[in-house]
């Protein structure tokens, strides 16, 4: 299994059981992973982080994903960290409004692990 | 080109319905059969004395043969044609087919309107994870529980060598999910099964409150009088969904307040060219409360539109000749919209609607604030706009106002929002 050997990843979703089982998969992965479950200080967190990737769920206390997505694009250094949306409402609306706010990849719940897995080690070119 | 001098056609129309023959009118008439035949062909302008006598033997008030159909039914004619892509020569023909064959054209109409709000049903049900903020969080719910429980449930087959503690973790973790998945998809499916009258509220609440304020022309004596109480009145087979009912409920209970200040025979004195402000000045009342109360009196045939600060209409009441879009958005001339600029102002201007029939009518708006004050917080506002139907367009030249842009001919109009479907638009 080719491992994403030392990633570091930076998960914001605020179901805990989700965050457990996506915390196990990738950290048998490999990957370094922090936990956030809050939207309105995620991006400060992502900021102080620097993480290689960003695993962002859009329905967030505090503030939406694509809030935090638009926050991100904003900041000339975090322009083009590979952020990964979650969300359970597959619709085409969600999705144009995450790739219009600049999303790296979009996936809808409920996803497989191996998805999630072939996703993220894309995304950083592992 | 204006077709005018229908009046023809409407005499023809009543007279076969009276089955009178052509040359027994003509006889009770004084003229000639071949004359009446004429005129009944549009061929020769009528008015006068004949008309008078005509419309008398016809049974008929003479505006009947004159006016003929109203605005509002023309106006559903043709856009009822524009949505069938009917050609413009055609669309030309509507008043024509409403003056011959009102009952043909009402059906017409109220199917097309019946179209056009089960479309919206359908559009709602349609994209109703848009509209349903209460069915998207359910399913948010469901398919987040289903993610945690999927996601769970495939380390446990398929990962080897996990710790005791971890397995025991995950297990506790799909019991908790699982149970979960099972309230929720319960609670869905409690509120998918809901009350089915609930669910055709979905149709058109505000088509109901209208159809229950034209069957008691938007006058309420029994409320009046205090012969009847709101909850009474709420029982009309009109009203059938609870969000009618709710929307009814306000209306009514607006009547009971403003019969309370204000009994309409304290305005028996106000004359057919009542004055708002005076009267409120005099019976240190709110301007808006004496124009509703205004508008309340069948005498006047005063028209009456609310809204509130989005430009939405909460209340109608059309005065004859002043066409109020049942859908969509209205005039942005309208004085209606002029007071909300500047609330505590009343506007009082002579419009004339442009539309089949030139109609005048005096305006006079107002906005006040509604609910209660609060610190740098703008109001929410309502403004009322009482309608006066007038003989003409006064000493100054008059306002040319619309209904709504799709059936309005003024060109080179600054507030046009969509191109309109008369032929002088297309």
């Amino acid at each position: 299994m080719d491992q994403a050997t030392g990633k570091h990843v930076v998960l914001v979703e605020d179901e805990l059981n989700i965050i457990e089982a996506i915390r196990f998969l990738l950290s048998r992965d490999g990957w370094r992973v922090d936990t956030h479950s809050n939207g309105a200080d995620a991006a400060q967190i992502i900021r102080a982080a620097r993480p290689d990737l960003v695993v962002l769920d859009v329905m967030l206390p505090g503030k939406s994903g694509f809030d935090v997505l638009a926050e991100l694009r904003g900041d000339p250094e975090l322009r083009h960290l590979p952020v990964l949306m979650l969300t359970a409402r597959g619709q085409a609306r969600d999705r144009e409004m995450a790739e219009a706010a600049g999303v790296s990849r979009f996936m809808t719940k409920p996803f497989s692990n191996s998805e999630v897995l072939s996703a993220v080690r894309e995304l950083v070119g592992a | 080109m204006a077709r005018e001098g229908l009046t023809g056609s409407r005499i023809r129309e009543r007279r076969s319905m009276a089955g009178m023959k052509q040359a027994d009118l003509a006889r009770k008439l004084g003229i000639s059969a071949s004359y009446l035949n004429l005129i009944e062909h549009n061929r020769r302008r009528i008015g006068g004395k004949l008309l008078l006598d005509i419309a008398r033997e016809l049974g008929a008030e003479p505006s009947m043969l004159t006016e003929g159909a109203e605005a509002a039914l023309i106006a559903a004619l043709r856009e009822a044609a524009t949505g069938a892509g009917l050609p413009a020569n055609d669309l030309e023909r509507a008043d024509e087919f409403a003056g011959r064959f009102p009952a043909w054209a009402e059906v017409l109409a109220k199917s097309h309107a019946r179209i056009t709000s089960l479309e919206r049903t359908v559009e709602a049900l349609t994209d109703r994870l848009a509209h349903d903020p209460q069915l998207a969080a359910s399913l948010h719910e469901l398919l987040s529980t289903a993610a945690a429980i999927r996601s769970t449930a495939a380390i446990l087959a398929k990962e080897k060598d996990i710790s005791p503690e971890w397995r025991n973790r995950f297990h506790i973790n799909i019991d908790t999910d699982s149970r979960r998945l099972a309230e929720s998809s319960k609670a869905l499916v409690g509120y998918l099964d809901a009350d089915p009258a609930d669910s055709a509220a979905a149709s058109a609440p505000m088509d109901e409150v209208e159809a229950f304020l034209i069957d008691h022309n938007y006058a309420f004596e029994d409320i009046e009088n205090q012969t009847a109480s709101v909850q009474d009145l709420l029982q009309s087979p009109s009203l059938t969904s609870a969000a009618a009912r709710h929307i009814a409920k306000g209306v009514l209970t607006q009547v009971v307040a403003d019969a309370k200040a204000l009994p309409l025979h304290r305005l028996d004195d106000a004359g057919p060219n009542p004055d708002p402000i005076a009267l409120a000045a005099r019976l240190t009342l709110p301007v808006d409360l004496v124009m509703r109360r205004l508008a309340a009196r069948p005498d006047l045939g005063a028209g009456l539109v609310v809204c509130d600060r989005a430009g939405s209409l909460l209340f109608r009441k059309p005065a004859k000749g002043f066409v109020i879009p049942r859908y969509g958005a209205a005039c942005a001339l309208w004085p209606l919209f002029d007071a909300l600029g500047q609330v505590g102002r009343v506007t009082r201007r002579r419009v004339q609607q442009l539309g089949r029939e030139r109609a005048f009518f005096d305006c006079i708006a107002y906005a006040s604030p509604q609910g209660a004050a609060d610190y740098n917080t703008a109001p929410l506002l309502h403004a009322t706009m009482l309608v006066l139907p007038r003989q003409d367009g006064g000493d100054t030249a008059p306002f040319d106002i619309g209904s709504s842009c799709r059936i309005c001919p003024k060109s080179a109009c600054a507030g046009r929002r969509e191109p309109s479907i008369l032929s002088d638009g297309l």
